[in-house]
């Protein structure tokens, strides 16, 4: 299993199988790793709200910079219109950051790195951003497939693009966040196994080639949490204030 | 630069997952279905409980604290900015009543000053005059003694002479005639005696 730099994401039952109708819903390291981190970002935000002190203690602080960085983030890229989607955007960047994080300790699993749970996650963000910018605008909305100062005979030439750009949002957003995490996590299984494998002798490199991912990593994590809320606030801003 | 040493090990890595797969075959677990359902399961299930939970009960707490936190800060500036207000009132105040009261000081000074040399004036007038009367009168007597002082001493220069002639001769002498003689000696010498 060790030698594999794959197997480190494999999806394995705990407990019993649980199946409803033909549908095998067992819980998993992959759900085990879910809750873990939707508990410890509950547990976090909880402890961070409520108390409320004029002079923060250092989970408040924690709690209330995360919620002012998200905030900033949403009317920076989004604007105002922005508000009412603020505590999913919130939700979707704890999220992918917890996990992200919690993928990096040692012997974890990384919800994020299977293509399945980031692809739900970003169809979601296109299915219901689609559906703000129909109600929104009606169809309206449309006009963000023809961008305006084209000539005509570009046009439709243009329009495809701009579909299949449009079209594709889901594709890049879900395979970005989990190709990341995958190849990021591949890596250090690598450097890891040529540690073992050239030893005492040659194991140096490979090793200070390790510790260094694993700064470069948990920047990766962070930031492609941050890239995955701040797209979605790109997507959102679309779909709110068409302005093409 | 740093960004293209990582996609270069990325595409090493690529590298060695296919000769992973070539040893062992297990592909990649991302693209086993046998758990997707599950894991859409759970994603959704423990997603949405978090959705809830933080959108209902734990961001409007968040959101009410830096309020109140922003409001309470503003409150409180404004509440010094008053103080500070009325600080600086109550101090031009205060300035106000000291220089009313060095300037009452400063008149109150003056007047006695002036009272003062009022009082000094009219007595030193008051002196003035007395010792101007006094020395009037002194030189009243003085010209008053002076004048009587050569008819006293004719008197009595001929009262001596006569009784001077009478002891000497033993006549009676006729006193105008003395007299004619001493007012005619005065006169000649007057200026000798009494020098004016």
């Amino acid at each position: 299993m060790a030698a594999n730099p794959m197997s480190q994401f494999d999806v394995y039952r705990i407990g019993p199988e649980i199946k409803v109708g033909a549908f095998d819903i067992s819980f998993t390291n992959a759900s085990l790793f879910m809750i873990l981190s939707t508990v410890s970002i509950l547990l976090v935000f909880n402890l961070g709200s409520k108390k409320n002190s004029i002079l923060p203690n250092k989970i408040q602080l924690l709690a209330e910079l995360s919620y002012t960085f998200v905030s900033k983030m949403i009317s920076d890229t989004a604007g105002s219109k922005a508000k009412p989607y603020f505590a999913f955007i919130f939700s979707l960047f704890m999220f992918v950051l917890f996990c992200n994080m919690f993928g990096m300790i040692p012997y974890t699993f990384t919800v994020t790195s299977h293509i399945i749970v980031t692809f739900v996650l970003a169809a979601f963000i296109f299915i219901g951003v689609t559906v703000i910018g129909f109600i929104k605008h009606g169809f309206g909305y449309l006009k963000l497939f023809v961008p305006s100062g084209v000539p005509a005979v570009l046009l439709p030439l243009i329009v495809v693009i701009e579909i299949i750009s449009y079209l594709s949002r889901p594709i890049s957003l879900s395979v970005r966040l989990f190709a990341n995490m995958m190849a990021g996590h591949t890596m250090m299984k690598v450097f890891g196994g040529f540690v073992i494998s050239l030893g005492i002798v040659g194991g140096w490199l490979p090793l200070s080639f390790s510790v260094a991912l694993t700064g470069l990593e948990i920047l990766v994590a962070f930031l492609q949490a941050y890239v995955f809320a701040i797209l979605t606030c790109i997507y959102l801003n679309d779909a709110l204030n068409l302005h093409h | 630069m740093v960004k293209k040493i990582y996609f270069q090990l990325i595409f090493l890595s690529f590298f060695f997952i296919k000769e992973a797969f070539a040893a062992e075959s297990g592909g990649m677990p991302q693209l086993n279905p046998e758990f997707w359902v599950s894991q859409i399961f759970w994603l959704i299930l423990t997603f949405g409980i978090m959705y809830l939970v933080l959108s209902k009960l734990i961001l409007p707490k968040i959101s009410n604290n830096l309020e109140s936190r922003k409001s309470q800060i503003l409150e409180n500036i404004e509440a010094a900015e008053k103080q500070r207000e009325d600080s600086d009132t109550k101090l031009k105040e205060y300035d106000e009543i000291i220089s009313k009261s060095k300037l009452e000081a400063n008149s109150i000074f003056n007047q006695a000053k002036e009272k003062a040399l009022k009082d000094i004036g009219a007595k030193r007038e008051v002196l003035e005059k007395q010792i101007d009367n006094e020395i009037a009168e002194a030189e009243k007597e003085i010209d008053a003694l002076r004048k009587n002082a050569p008819d006293k001493i004719n008197k009595i220069a001929i009262e001596t002479s006569s009784e001077l002639l009478q002891k000497l001769i033993g006549t009676e002498v006729n006193n105008s005639s003395i007299s004619a003689i001493v007012d005619d000696l005065s006169k000649r010498n007057g200026d000798k005696y009494y020098g004016n």
